[in-house]
């Protein structure tokens, strides 16, 4: 694994610290950009074996879709919503870092375990992409802010989408570009819905849509 | 000249160029600012000044607070000792002495909060849990970052730490992470925007400043004195991780210099560009660096 | 052929959203699904004239089945959709339960997401490519929630948003498991990720690989299957959505996630783990009947009771589809039921509601007099979902006992039966109050076309119940085959 790679690896692992550990929504927004342009650029760094016009065309779909096109409307929906209050999350900041920490080791401990057939891919693929899967579903879990589940969401698919990668050979085009136009799809109705959340309730803390629950008769 | 000559050299060097660097910061900051600032030497005058004055002490202080200042000075100077600088070895290199340099950092905070906690003023005490408090989250930071190096070089002393090739080395991605926890510890030990500023003179915004409020006279000269070598110290050491290394002893000391000035043009700017964060955001910046130094810890393990 | 299946409804759908005249929106809606219903009926009178596309669509055994109950389910919504939508478009009214008021979406929009709803469905009953399956029900998620939301307020806002993100992390680890399946495929590129390739080439499969995405399969489709413990956005997205939703919701989308596990097993027990991967999901289905009995019982809100029948019975399925043998008949003749008996259900349920104005049972008293006709069928619905004869529930509960008799699982045929008898207990105190006692509301008329719907479907189950047609009993076994041993 050259320089370069761990190198792209590393930063990827660094963006999710970032989501993990930032309290302002745009800097969530721009940790998940960020991991989105990374994960368009993935496919080319990690040199897999495809014809270059796919890979290009992948990339600059992923590169378009997740870099650009998602932080607009997640852009879109923070200022419709106006939602620069902090929510107080369920988990703090700092523990939440120190669980990252914890999910990276974890996720550390299983990639480096699991053997992956094909020997091309890089040592430190899998594992940075099950620590992004991880802290996207852990920063579901830990937060409250709507507009920040939507881009954990996010990132989980960024993390699934790296593993996918990792297992290059049989991912036919049509299958991307489905992939691609579900993520697209779910982040549009996403935020639709947070704009409706918004609109009817005032705030977007999903912890307070509690009013369907079964009571105790 | 032989090693302990060149080790020697570098200390002389060390004590006398450490009050330099913040004069460096200062400068930065004024030309920043577009003012003309203070003049470089301007941290020597200040020691020199108070080393003639007399010290006044409470009448609620004990012989700790008259012996926290000295005796802080002189772990710093055993640091500086410690590190090596621009050679293979320092002074007091041993296998372990890593952790005696972290420990030696210990000693200072524990005697200076000592000392704060000794006058018995509530500014002071606040000033010292805040210390406490961070410190506390900047130690594992550091230990972490040390940690990634020394499993890299397979071994406990500083000196062969320090010795590996820098960032020209296969292994870039550990060392810049390394390197950047130990900036932020850099930052938190010596209180630098953005977790404190030195410039303020509000009590109730302080954290290192409040502790020695109430020195004066030589003390007050040994604690800016220490407080400048635990800078140097400090930016020693992510010169030393981040620097390549020639083998010629000239060149690696004019190397190391340079970096130390780096350092010093570093922090100023850092100050000018960035806004003090809030007291309950510092936690998280720390926490932060400690998880870039535990991840530089994983990779440097991976291989 | 196929792919008119699949695009018919989707172009269907576009044109809704583009229409602007009300009734030529509904008819379109009741057209495009009686063309549809009708070119499954020619699917299954002569399967020639839809040959498979490519490795990626075709329609076998299984399919055939959660297909054609799908079409037949979607046209029997539609009817009473258009008088649900002649009802409720366009109208403010005021929420009976908290008395503010409330819009409803466009019903351009609502159209449309209906017609996509069908168009993802009959892609994922076709859909012989694991990956093309995942994007299918994906995209039942993402055409489905907007039909959650279609009375504006706080309470279905809410309902969407836990649909949306719980199904959506489950889906999410469903890709992940497809990933590891895909894994498991042993590098040469012989083997592609189509059924067909995996089930031949199955023992060449990593096993590891294999087990590992099973189980993320098994977990991520069974939260959009309704297996306990992932069930949670069941209740609320049952009982907030319009109940023509409802009941597609329950008698189509929750078949399809079952079929998304059938196709994994299918490729499990191929590769030699038919036993581990049976005995996982017979665990997933008792711990949902143990659940869903659990908040019956008690249970204020007549919606949110069927939801946790819905969860129960894919219990049900689960574990027929569990023991095996017998069992998979069992499963899939239930499947078949319970669409029938759910959505003419939750169709009752709608008429009920709209006459009544309320959802808590508690305030609903005397239906056989104010809507006899209503409130027989619902009485009728009741015993049929309860596994009472002459309905086709009964059956199939029946065939499954026996098949975990016939296999000595004790243990399983005590906690069965025990769990159908608590069910029982829950849901006939709530029927008695709710039918019979004196009335709480004026007698109201009852639409026929609101009443043609739930009529046919129970008729059906009925019919199923005391006779079943050969071609029904042939495909049922022809899909059993298909799920090895």
């Amino acid at each position: 694994m050259t320089v370069w790679v761990e190198g792209f690896l590393v930063v990827l692992v660094l963006t999710n610290l970032w989501l993990l550990g930032s309290s302002r929504l745009l800097s969530c927004i721009a940790a998940v950009s960020v991991q989105g342009v990374l994960m368009g650029l993935l496919p080319l760094v990690i040199r897999i074996d495809a014809p270059l016009w796919r890979l290009l065309l992948q990339a600059g779909a992923s590169l378009g879709l997740k870099g650009i096109i998602f932080p607009i409307l997640l852009l879109r929906a923070v200022r419709s919503v106006d939602a620069r209050r902090e929510v107080e999350p369920l988990v703090g900041y700092s523990a939440s870092l120190l669980i990252g920490v914890v999910l990276l080791v974890v996720s550390l401990y299983t990639g480096l375990r699991l053997p992956i057939p094909g020997g091309a891919t890089p040592v430190l693929l899998v594992p940075a992409a099950l620590f992004t899967a991880l802290t996207g579903l852990f920063v579901i879990v830990g937060r409250r802010s709507a507009i920040v589940q939507a881009l954990a969401y996010l990132a989980m698919e960024n993390g699934i989408a790296a593993f996918g990668m990792a297992l290059a050979e049989q991912e036919p085009l049509l299958v991307e570009m489905g992939t691609l136009l579900d993520a697209f799809v779910a982040v549009f109705v996403m935020g639709i819905t947070i704009f409706h959340i918004n609109r009817e309730f005032d705030h977007i803390d999903s912890e307070r849509l509690s009013s369907l629950k079964d009571t105790p008769q | 000249m032989g090693t302990a000559g060149i080790s020697v050299l570098q200390l002389a060097l060390s004590l006398v160029l450490a009050p330099l660097v913040p004069g460096i910061a200062n400068r930065v900051k004024a030309v920043v600012a577009g003012r003309r600032g203070q003049p470089l030497l301007q941290a020597y005058h200040d020691i020199a000044k108070l080393l003639l004055k007399g010290s006044v002490y409470s009448r609620t202080t004990t012989w700790v607070f008259r012996a926290g200042p000295a005796l802080g000075c002189a772990a710093a100077m055993v640091a500086l000792a410690v590190l090596p600088w621009g050679a293979d070895a320092s002074l007091l290199s041993f296998e372990g002495d890593l952790i005696l340099f972290a420990g030696l950092f210990g000693l200072m905070r524990f005697l200076t909060i000592l000392s704060a906690l000794d006058t018995g003023s509530a500014f002071e005490g606040m000033g010292a849990s805040r210390e406490a408090w961070f410190s506390a989250l900047a130690e594992p930071a550091l230990l972490l970052a040390l940690a990634s190096l020394a499993g890299k070089a397979q071994s406990l002393s500083l000196a062969a730490v320090l010795a590996g090739p820098g960032i020209g080395g296969g292994r870039g991605a550990a060392v810049l992470l390394a390197a950047g926890a130990v900036f932020i510890v850099f930052l938190s030990e010596n209180a630098r925007i953005p977790v404190d500023d030195p410039a303020t003179h509000l009590e109730l915004t302080m954290i290192h400043e409040v502790m020695v409020l109430d020195h004066s006279g030589v003390d007050l000269a040994y604690i800016q004195y220490g407080s400048t070598l635990k800078l140097w110290a400090l930016g020693g050491l992510i010169v030393g991780i981040l620097r390549p290394r020639t083998g010629q002893w000239m060149a690696d000391c004019a190397i190391g210099l340079g970096g130390m000035l780096c350092v010093g043009i570093a922090t100023g700017a850092l100050e000018s560009f960035i806004a003090r964060l809030r007291l309950a955001r510092v936690p998280q910046l720390l926490v932060a660096g400690g998880a870039m130094a535990a991840l530089a810890l994983a990779l440097s393990l991976v291989r | 052929m196929i792919l008119i299946l699949v695009l018919l409804p989707a172009c269907a759908a576009v044109s809704a959203y583009l229409i602007h005249s009300d009734r030529v929106r509904r008819v379109l809606l009741v057209s495009v699904s009686a063309a549809h219903a009708a070119l499954v009926c020619w699917l299954w009178i002569d399967p020639a004239w839809f040959p498979p596309l490519g490795a990626w669509l075709a329609v076998d055994a299984l399919g055939q089945v959660f297909l054609g109950i799908t079409s037949l389910l979607f046209l029997a919504v539609s009817l009473s959709a258009v008088s649900f939508l002649k009802r409720e478009s366009g109208t403010t009214r005021a929420d009976p339960e908290e008395g503010f008021l409330f819009d409803n979406t466009p019903e351009a929009l609502f159209t449309a997401c209906l017609l996509g709803f069908l168009s993802t469905m009959t892609l994922v009953t076709t859909s012989q490519h694991f990956g093309l399956l995942w994007v299918a029900i994906e995209g039942t998620t993402l055409a489905s929630a907007p039909l959650i939301h279609y009375h504006r307020h706080h309470r279905s806002l809410e309902a969407t948003w836990k649909y949306l993100l719980v199904c959506s992390v489950g889906i999410a680890f469903a890709l992940l498991g497809t990933y590891f399946l895909a894994a498991s495929i042993p590098a040469g590129g012989l083997t592609s990720m189509t059924l067909s390739s995996l089930v031949a080439n199955a023992s060449r499969l990593d096993t590891r690989w294999l087990k590992a995405g099973f189980l993320l399969l098994l977990v991520g489709y069974g939260t959009k299957m309704g297996l306990a413990p992932m069930h949670t956005w069941l209740p609320d997205a049952h009982s907030e959505a319009p109940s023509v939703v409802s009941a597609l919701l329950s008698g189509a989308l929750l078949n399809c996630a079952f079929l998304a596990i059938l196709r994994i097993l299918s490729v499990t027990a191929a590769a030699g783990l038919g036993q581990f991967g049976r005995h996982t999901i017979l665990v997933f289905g008792l711990v949902s009947m143990a659940v869903a009995a659990g908040l019956i019982i008690g249970q204020p809100d007549y919606k949110r009771m069927l939801a946790y029948s819905s969860v129960e019975h894919m219990g049900i399925l689960a574990v027929g589809v569990g023991l095996g043998g017998l069992g998979d008949w069992a499963a899939l003749f239930h499947a078949v039921n319970h669409s029938l008996i759910k959505a003419s259900l939750f169709l009752l349920a709608g008429n009920i509601l709209a006459v009544y104005g309320t959802k808590r049972i508690a305030d609903v008293r005397g239906a056989l007099r104010a809507v006899p006709v209503t409130a027989a069928l619902w009485v009728a619905g009741f015993f049929a979902i309860l596994g009472a004869p002459p309905f086709g529930a009964f059956a199939s509960e029946l065939a499954i006992l026996r098949a975990a008799v016939e296999s000595g699982s004790w243990a399983v045929v005590v906690v069965f039966s025990l769990l159908l008898a608590a069910v029982f207990a829950g849901m006939i105190t709530v029927l008695v109050r709710t039918a019979q006692g004196a009335q709480s509301v004026e007698r109201a008329p009852e639409p026929a076309l609101s009443l043609v719907a739930p009529l046919s479907l129970l008729a059906a189950s009925a019919a199923l119940g005391i006779f079943i047609p050969g071609f029904l009993d042939r495909a049922l076994w022809r899909a059993v085959m298909l799920l090895g041993v």
